[in-house]
């Protein structure tokens, strides 16, 4: 019988429509826009100045923290200009803008396709590599990977899961890497696993992905500390803590972190970037973006440089379709709608979803009718109609951290399974975000 | 059958006289003696329980004023100086006066002065919207229009007009609660003095962007030129973080920075039509 876990979930309708199209390198661009917030915490620091020349791979900034990271360089070109420019979200964040000049790497990074398995570093090693080249975790949170693959003194990592269950529907450049680029995947997993002094690791991959299980199944046969587990259909499956419970069978108490459980959790993408750091030197520079929609005449992946425009990507694409009413960054059930077309992309941008008005139409909302779907949908475990009730009754925060506000992983099954179509997961947000604030506010023990 | 219903009656109203006996002694004998004053304070409230004075509601507010020794720090901004003078009275106190207030829509971003860059199709929330992203024109820090202080008013003294797209406060109806200000996600609203007979001057903007971004999002932004600090005669206005600010302690309404002010940001409100100067005409001359 297939894994997966056991509270909550559902089924949404996958929609993998663009499965079969093969990563394309996308053209090569006129200007690059880079953002100095690729990464959760604080925006890196730039490091170099108007005028300047840059090769391709070239540290452009620096991390301006602990949880920070280094931000590259993804093109040749001469720095037009640094400040602020809007983000897909319409908030001003400090870009690096590059006008394009040929296509000049730093020497240092090998470029050749060969496939490197030795790995003649030690963990330290290992861990400054990864840093150094700027890599994140592309799952969607951004988190810069090095603090992952470094756990605090007082716990210990067990195994490393790699995620490429990639639940969120539409979504194929998982899919895509693990078909072409198998081996690096689990050369790169080998790495985190070698940083970390475990020997134990997996490879989380959904059913309906038969293609990328047979051959990550083929290449994981180099590895035998590597098991690739099939899992049912499910989604939030991709969500850290809901994998950990399909693969490992344990569960993340409320309040603990993922590594409680000895586990560490990265994604494909980001298993292949640690490939690339480490054994090829190639910071993270480029990422595949599924270009995708039911509107969209022809779907695309494409293997894009950070920082070009997503107007820039959807042109290319075959354009905007005049049906078209919404552009997502990510997948429909946690995605954002891009307010702002000439947004560049950053390191996790995953995909860009097209959707017509019929398929965003929102549902006028009703009464709650007590069905209980969204409290037995939660993966959670949290009873979502009660915390909207909460939120909208406003400041009862004490209630609201006493119902686990804070747990909520913001997947959006309970607004998904609604049908008094109840915007719960956008009310539980903004609690959230309250109750997260007088819980950091407060003197630590 | 009768038999029946005289029984049954006769059974509960014994049982009743007994029940009142009962609870007239156990309610003798646990009587709470609350000080008089308070029902006499809470009588003369408005009893609207909006909190608008920071206390739970109005029982809470007569409970803390009676308990308190003198008037400091307690106003009822729905009742105003009227029940307050009462209030003081029946406590025997000496009497505060509080200027009334007002709330205060600080964004001048209408349809026509800030176009809209997308659409926003989410749930009619300023919270929920502002929890997603910088909004729906260029300004990030204008009114969103979608109602979260009409909501929160028990006055009905605010609204979103349709046609300007922006919250319009109904000032003879508003009791400067301070409801809509705790209500608004990008805090526009403040609560300003009435003023003399009602009139004001305000600056209508909060953007903190430098002026040529607050330009291009918005043509009747503030974008923190100074050339109405420079022109105030007393030191009211300060420029900070790219936006004017009036103190209204300081402000004498003279309205030369209503003059001045290019993007016509600052507002005046119930003052009577300027007379009009006849300009010498060329012709006449």
């Amino acid at each position: 019988m297939k894994k997966t876990f056991r509270i909550g979930g559902v089924h949404p309708h996958d929609n993998k429509i663009s499965a079969e199209a093969a990563i394309e390198i996308f053209p090569a661009i006129e200007t690059a826009y880079v953002s100095m917030a690729q990464h959760l915490g604080a925006p890196a620091t730039p490091v170099v100045a108007v005028g300047d020349h840059v090769k391709v791979g070239q540290v452009i900034a620096e991390p301006a923290g602990f949880i920070s990271g280094f931000v590259h360089s993804p093109v040749s070109g001469t720095v037009k200009s640094i400040g602020p420019r809007a983000d897909i979200a319409g908030n001003l964040v400090p870009h690096v803008e590059i006008t394009v000049e040929g296509d000049e790497w730093m020497e240092d990074i090998d470029r050749s396709d060969t496939v490197v398995k030795d790995i003649p570093f030690t963990p330290e090693e290992i861990i400054e590599k990864v840093k150094k080249a700027g890599v994140v975790g592309l799952g969607g949170a951004s988190f810069p990977t090095h603090v992952k693959l470094a756990p605090p003194k007082d716990k210990k990592a067990e195994c490393v899961i790699l995620n490429g269950t990639e639940c969120e529907p539409y979504l194929t450049s998982d899919d895509r890497i693990m078909r072409e680029r198998p081996r690096e995947i689990l050369i790169g997993g080998a790495i985190m696993m070698k940083a970390l002094g475990v020997t134990r690791g997996y490879v989380g991959i959904e059913e309906n992905k038969p293609a990328a299980i047979a051959s990550m199944t083929e290449a994981a046969r180099e590895f035998p500390q590597i098991e690739v587990v099939v899992l049912k259909k499910r989604y939030p499956q991709g969500g850290e803590k809901q994998l950990i419970d399909a693969v490992i069978r344990r569960q993340v108490p409320s309040g603990a972190l993922p590594i409680d459980t000895g586990a560490v959790v990265q994604n494909v993408g980001t298993s292949l970037a640690v490939y690339e750091a480490v054994q090829k030197n190639k910071p993270l520079i480029d990422n595949v973006i599924t270009v995708t929609g039911g509107c969209l005449p022809v779907q695309h992946n494409y293997k894009v440089r950070i920082g070009t425009p997503m107007s820039k990507i959807l042109e290319v694409a075959g354009g905007v379709p005049e049906k078209a009413a919404k552009v997502i960054s990510g997948g429909p059930m946690m995605g954002r709608a891009i307010a702002n077309l000439d947004a560049a992309t950053v390191k996790a941008n995953g995909a860009i979803l097209v959707l017509t008005e019929a398929e965003t139409r929102r549902k006028p909302e009703s009464n709650c009718i007590r069905c209980a779907k969204c409290a037995s949908a939660c993966p959670m475990g949290l009873e979502p109609w009660l915390l909207n009730k909460l939120s909208r009754a406003g400041g009862r925060f004490d209630e609201l951290e006493k119902e686990r506000v804070f747990d909520c992983i913001e997947c959006g099954c309970c607004s998904f399974t609604c049908p008094a179509q109840i915007p719960l997961v956008d009310m539980i947000r903004i609690s959230k975000a309250e109750v997260m604030k007088i819980m950091r506010s407060r003197p630590k023990k | 059958m009768t038999g029946t219903i005289l029984i049954t009656i006769a059974c509960l109203v014994a049982l009743g006289l007994l029940f009142a006996v009962v609870l007239y002694f156990v309610a003798q004998k646990f009587k709470v003696e609350e000080d008089p004053r308070i029902a006499t304070v809470e009588s003369i409230l408005p009893g609207a329980n909006c909190g608008g004075c920071g206390q739970a509601g109005c029982h809470a507010f007569a409970e803390n004023v009676v308990k308190a020794p003198s008037m400091e720090g307690f106003f009822c901004p729905v009742g105003g100086n009227p029940v307050m003078a009462k209030v003081a009275e029946a406590l025997g106190r000496a009497v505060e006066e509080s200027a009334p207030k007002v709330a205060v829509v600080r964004c001048n971003g209408t349809l026509a002065s800030r176009p809209r860059t997308n659409v926003y199709d989410g749930y009619a929330s300023c919270k929920v919207m502002a929890s997603l992203y910088s909004g729906d024109t260029g300004c990030k820090f204008g009114c969103l229009g979608k109602g979260d202080c009409e909501a929160a008013c028990k006055f009905d003294a605010i609204h979103v007009d349709p046609e300007k797209g922006v919250a319009v406060v109904d000032e003879n109806k508003c009791t400067a609660c301070g409801a809509c200000v705790k209500a608004c996600p990008k805090s526009i609203i403040e609560l300003r003095p009435k003023g003399f007979k009602n009139r004001r001057v305000t600056v209508l903007c909060v953007n903190k962007d430098k002026g040529a971004l607050t330009r291009k999002a918005c043509t009747a932004g503030c974008i923190g030129c100074g050339k109405c600090a420079k022109t105030c005669p007393f030191g009211a206005i300060t420029v900070e973080n790219n936006v004017a600010y009036i103190d209204f302690t300081k402000c004498k309404l003279c309205r030369k920075c209503v003059e001045v002010c290019p993007t016509h940001a600052i507002n005046e409100v119930n003052f009577p039509p300027k007379p009009v100067i006849a300009k010498p005409n060329e012709e006449n001359v």
